[in-house]
């Protein structure tokens, strides 16, 4: 979290916006919420005690620095360096932890009480639940009805955490209505309740505070490959995208370095071409979704298209306005991986390393097959989580 | 001509302005509904544009919505429909929407395409206030497309003469912290009006957000220069009995109280 490292040209302006995209399209209901969320941020980012507070949280409550790993057999399966960025050791099994730990503080300085989140996977549910019990805070979590029955293990853990789980019914019934949901909570309750979105998502500040936390990633990537290479970059860096933060987290200090090829690997569901994808950046065009500005899956009228992936985390119609830009200006590029690449690759980094990866996670390992790297390249793959929460789905096929 | 302004500089009272959503609970119901409540005299008609996400609207405006795209309703179809009864229609129209309808038809477009239409203001929620004075301010006075603003409890002073300033319709105060359809009991807020009467003497505005039954909208009355009623008829339209001419009759006069 060290600020001189956000200084690049890729943050956003003062109202938010990553070029053409973010922004706070939000109702004059919620204009107050955000206004003092925007001010509490402000004043804690430069704030020593909280830094610490929360550093001290990162490394011995969650920890932190979780390792980079060089994987050796995937090495020499793909010809190349490759280096595992273990985010699937953290506590709870996933980055979430890092945002949630850090939001969920940011509550409590403002005098919040009540968290409400949304989760479609629930890895973020499970961080914000989590976060929670240990600061005693009550907690509500929006689900959608779909997911609360694919992921089932996770609605029994946030529930074991003492965290009331909605399931929501509209739409699609997953992430992006469980989003919905949670908006609604929060125009309804504006006095008590703090909202901490899972990705980087939704109005500014939310895109720019989530990225924040979760740069944290590529802090850590920085120190970690100098000590192991004697250079502080790869050459590539490879996250899967959902709504866009582990990926965030994963590019945001290196975007300003042009030796570093950045690569999203988007839920490529039965294919980008198929009514059943979350590819946004192939399929998606601009629009308004849950407060910014963003590349978004919609008709021709604006109506948000349901998106559709094998994994429920990258089941979301929209990615964060700085993937947007940075899929529009060519710094980074996007790819959609299909359902059964992700199992492929998942199967692959299980027999060959003995990790399970997350679903997510999976698809951007599977960008391995795809890209071709050279033997001296260095890449580092984001192991955004693991795969504990999704056996019932690998055990399926 | 704007008939919002015609209707609003004769200084009304006891405004009852209506919301439902076009292309509910049929397709072809719009021009039937807006045809019914000019008939019983409801004084402004606010045509909601369905939308897959409203962020800002309870279960049952929600499930409208749904049913809406459903039915096949799109702004091409709504404007379709609207010119159909064009000639028909003297009642202040004006469209509410989510921003991302608009966006995609294109704000310019839009625009132009609601002058043609007869319709005199506009209800973009989460359009906040500075992309439109930056953006499309110059679209709306083109096509004499009266901005709306939403104002909160919450809205500081500063803000709400900003907006005020800015309207060239009425404010749309909503009532308290709820989402469309939530409870809420006017009463409790009367400060919170009076305040903005007292810093924006000279507009209208309209009490919305859980306006209910005719108690809550005498109440509002009270207390504002009108009302918006929107979950009350959207139920009254699917529940009530009869055609949607008998279903608006009744709704109209219960609200009413007369
Ligand atoms: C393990 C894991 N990776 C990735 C994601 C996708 O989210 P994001 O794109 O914000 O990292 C999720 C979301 O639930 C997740 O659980």
């Amino acid at each position: 979290m060290k600020q001189e490292n956000k200084k690049n040209k890729y943050e956003p302006d003062a109202r938010g916006f990553y070029g053409d995209f973010g922004g706070a399209f939000i109702p004059e209901m919620l204009q107050h919420n955000i206004d003092e969320l925007l001010n509490s941020y402000r004043l804690i980012i430069n704030d020593t005690s909280f830094r610490e507070e929360y550093e001290l949280l990162l490394s011995d409550y969650a920890g932190r620095p979780s390792p980079l790993y060089y994987a050796k057999r995937l090495s020499e399966r793909y010809g190349t360096c490759i280096y595992l960025k273990r985010e699937d050791l953290n506590h709870t099994g996933s980055h979430k932890i890092n945002n949630a730990l850090g939001q969920v503080l940011l509550a409590e300085r403002m005098g919040k009480k009540r968290i409400i989140a949304e989760t479609g996977a629930g890895q973020h549910g499970v961080a914000t639940a989590t976060v929670c019990a240990l600061r005693g805070l009550e907690c509500i979590v929006y689900m959608g009805a779909c997911d609360v029955a694919r992921q089932a293990p996770n609605v029994a853990r946030m529930e074991m955490l003492g965290a009331k789980v909605v399931p929501v019914n509209s739409g699609n019934k997953t992430l992006k209505d469980a989003t919905n949901e949670a908006i609604r909570d929060w125009i309804a309750h504006p006095a008590d309740t703090y909202y901490v979105i899972g990705s980087v998502v939704g109005p500014h500040p939310y895109p720019e505070m989530v990225a924040m936390f979760q740069s944290v990633i590529s802090e850590e990537i920085k120190a970690q490959l100098l000590q192991k290479t004697g250079r502080d970059y790869p050459d590539a860096v490879i996250a899967c995208v959902g709504g866009g933060s582990n990926a965030a987290g994963a590019f945001v200090n290196y975007i300003d370095n042009d030796k570093v090829r950045l690569y999203g690997a988007e839920g490529g569901g039965k294919g980008a071409d198929t009514s059943l994808t979350a590819a946004t950046m192939a399929v998606g065009t601009t629009g308004i979704l849950h407060g910014s500005m963003i590349l978004l899956m919609q008709d021709k009228y604006g109506q948000i298209t349901e998106p559709y992936s094998i994994s429920a985390g990258l089941d979301y119609p929209g990615v964060g306005p700085l993937h947007s830009h940075l899929h529009r200006t060519g710094r980074a590029e996007y790819m959609p991986v299909n359902d059964d690449e992700a199992l492929a690759a998942a199967l692959l980094t299980t027999r060959l390393e003995g990790i399970i990866p997350a679903l997510e996670s999976a698809h951007a390992l599977a960008l391995l097959e795809r890209i071709r790297f050279n033997p001296d390249e260095i890449v580092v793959v984001n192991l955004s989580g693991r795969g504990d929460k999704d056996m019932e789905t690998y055990l399926q096929k | 001509m704007n008939r919002l302004k015609d209707f609003l500089g004769k200084k009304p009272s006891d405004i009852l302005s209506v919301y439902f959503t076009a292309g509910f609970p049929s397709l072809n119901d719009t021009t039937e509904i807006i045809k019914s409540l000019q008939n019983e005299n409801a004084d402004i008609i606010e045509i909601g544009i369905p939308f897959s996400d409203p962020m800002a609207d309870g279960p049952v405006i929600q499930e409208s919505n749904e049913r809406a795209i459903k039915n096949g309703m799109n702004l091409d179809m709504l404007f379709d429909q609207l010119s159909k009864i064009r000639d028909d229609i003297t009642i202040p129209l004006v469209i509410m929407s989510y921003f991302n309808p608009v966006f995609k038809y294109g704000v310019d477009h839009f625009c132009r395409k609601c002058n043609n239409s007869g319709i005199s203001g506009l209800i973009i929620p989460d359009l906040p206030f500075e992309e439109y004075s930056e953006k499309y301010l110059r679209m709306y006075k083109e096509n004499d497309l009266c901005y709306i603003p939403l104002i909160t409890d919450k809205t500081n002073d500063e803000r709400i003469k900003m907006l005020s300033d800015a309207a060239d319709g009425f404010l749309y105060i909503v009532s308290s912290s709820i989402i469309t359809g939530g409870k809420t009991d006017v009463g409790v807020n009367r400060e919170y009006y009076s305040h903005i009467r007292e810093l924006v003497p000279q507009k209208p505005f309209l009490i919305g957000f859980g306006i209910q039954d005719s108690t809550a909208f005498s109440n509002a009355c009270r207390n504002a220069d009108g009302a918006i009623v929107g979950t009350a008829f959207i139920r009254a339209l699917t529940q009530n009995e009869g055609d949607v001419c008998k279903k608006t009759k009744k709704f109209v006069k219960d609200i009413r109280g007369k």
